[in-house]
């Protein structure tokens, strides 16, 4: 409110608050899909008949291998066309044929398997990122230092990516993803190859951009969940098993559940019944 | 615009910071002080004046980002391989590596002798030379970054065209000293060159480019390199006379990629 507390500002560049910043939201959940179904292969649906609503905060996506998680993320990040259903990204129909540009500026992706350049550096590598997501020119210097910083790897900006170890790479993946301050953050598996003390810095990151952004993630790691995420969603086959809180998916396990903590038993009680009858480990 | 300022009263009120100034007050004034050089100053002024402890508190701030700032590096300039990126990629470049071999050996068998009886190699392959060079831009297996590629708004047409112009225009010179120095036509090749870019991108929109590529040039290879090598006679398709034909083909290309311009955007089309 008056000098002593300056107000971090997302726009420096911007000497005055831009009519974009102040607009109302022309939706209600930053994510929404209703009866989506997406095609993996010639005749395999991954996910089918989904519905799902995913609003502000870090929704932490959970099932087992093969539920689908991957293909959701992909679908939306509009990398995968869903072949039937609806999907509604930021109040806009994403589903059917088009570029989906106006979409796309607004989303952060980070790929399971995510493929770089070996020879740039990591300030190259964002910064080639920021340029594929059509940020002003003017804007990206500063937007890449800050996604770096962010990630912890400002000392490592300016070396190459090759040099790079596994976390660190990841950490590289996560500021590409998050340059554009984007409302919609999908990460598929971001905490695979982190350290346990990085894994602790990324929740807290990933806490702290839950706060104005709607984030997935998607991981196999039910203590991730149980640390950062305010909302879970389990997957399986496709489907949608279930949506609640952590507390929620605890208190559906009972002790005669398996499971190390209250989250796994839940997670193994919401999952038994499909997975018991088809005979799988 | 209104060039009209804050009140004095106002401005000291909210340098001290004690007075209870109404929520939308404090809010216009902001929205004020964000876009008028004039009004900071004055509040600087207020401040110094009116909030000895808030100014003593802005210095120190200050003097301890001093040092910070003093040792802060500043970021190095954008190299030359974060501009050529707009244009092609690292995955590209052994690519077409190969095809400038290609295009060197090619000429070189040329101006050794008529190895294969009258025709000229470099003509041979001319057309297809960039086809692969096109290819190897879009394809999934070659490219790491091709899936974070797929996610961004950029990736459609215009990232297509931005990287096929680059494959041309690496390809183009030496084709053009090739031909110079074999006495080949530039268009004999040049149109047959740019008609098979324009249908790889056309076919690509439908069955992604890569396949396209292979599927066009695999038809070259059957209806006009196989019967030129086998014959010795070069194929009315370089001829002089088949030089329409590839021109209604460009043309034809490159009418598809613009009527389905929306196509390149979605995955399919890159697999």
């Amino acid at each position: 409110m008056n000098l002593l507390n300056p107000r971090e500002k997302r726009k420096r560049t911007m000497p005055v608050v831009s009519r974009a910043d102040i607009a109302p939201t022309t939706y209600a959940w930053e994510i929404r899909a209703t009866g989506l179904q997406v095609r993996v292969g010639r005749n395999r649906m991954a996910v089918d008949g989904l519905d799902l609503s995913l609003g502000t905060g870090v929704h932490g996506l959970l099932g087992p291998n093969g539920a689908g998680k991957t293909t959701l993320i992909r679908a939306l990040a509009t990398v995968l066309r869903p072949a039937g259903g609806e999907l509604e990204l930021l109040g806009e129909s994403a589903g059917g044929p088009g570029e989906h540009r106006a979409v796309r500026r607004r989303i952060g992706y980070l790929p399971q398997e995510f493929g770089y350049y070996k020879r740039f550096t990591v300030r190259e590598f964002v910064e080639y990122m920021a340029w594929l997501k059509e940020m002003p020119t003017a804007d990206i210097p500063a937007a890449v230092q800050r996604a770096v910083e962010r990630v912890g790897l400002a000392d490592r900006a300016d070396e190459r990516m090759k040099a790079l170890s596994g976390g660190m790479l990841r950490r590289a993946g996560i500021a590409q993803a998050i340059v554009n301050d984007p409302p919609i953050l999908l990460l598929d598996e971001p905490t695979a190859g982190l350290d346990p003390a990085q894994r602790l810095r990324f929740r807290e990151l990933l806490q702290e951009l839950g706060t104005d952004a709607c984030v997935v993630v998607s991981t196999h790691l039910v203590e991730d969940v149980a640390a950062a995420c305010t909302d879970v969603v389990l997957l399986a086959e496709g489907r949608l098993v279930f949506q609640g809180t952590p507390d929620e998916l605890a208190a559906a396990g009972g002790p005669e559940h398996v499971g190390d903590s209250p989250l796994e038993r839940g997670y193994s009680a919401l999952l038994a019944d499909p997975v018991r009858t088809r005979g799988a480990w | 615009m209104n060039v009209e300022h804050a009140s004095a009263r106002l401005i000291d009120e909210y340098a001290r910071g004690d007075t209870d100034l109404a929520a939308d007050q404090v809010w216009a004034l902001e929205a004020h002080l964000e876009g008028c050089r004039l009004c900071r100053d004055r509040l600087s002024a207020a401040v110094t004046a009116e909030a000895p402890t808030l100014a003593a508190l802005t210095e120190a701030v200050w003097s301890d980002l001093e040092h910070q700032l003093a040792t802060a590096v500043p970021a190095p300039p954008r190299r030359l391989r974060s501009r050529l990126s707009a244009w092609t990629t690292p995955a590209m470049t052994p690519w077409l590596a190969m095809v400038l071999a290609v295009t060197l050996l090619a000429l070189l068998l040329d101006l050794a002798g008529p190895g294969s009886g009258q025709v000229s190699l470099l003509l041979l392959l001319a057309p297809v030379l960039p086809v692969c060079g096109v290819a190897a831009s879009w394809s999934r297996g070659l490219d790491p970054a091709y899936e974070l590629t797929a996610a961004t708004p950029r990736a459609g047409l215009q990232l297509v065209l931005r990287r096929t112009a680059s494959v041309i225009a690496v390809v183009i010179p030496p084709l053009l000293a090739g031909g110079w120095a074999t006495g080949v036509t530039a268009a004999q090749w040049l149109l047959p060159c740019l008609a098979f870019t324009s249908m790889t991108l056309a076919l690509g929109g439908v069955i992604g480019v890569t396949r396209a590529a292979v599927a066009l040039v695999a038809a070259w290879a059957a209806v006009v390199l196989a019967p030129t090598l086998a014959t010795s006679r070069t194929a009315f398709a370089l001829q002089v006379e088949g030089l329409p034909v590839w021109g209604l083909i460009l043309a034809l290309g490159v009418g598809v990629v613009i009527a389905r311009r929306g196509a390149y955007a979605a995955l399919g089309a890159h697999r």
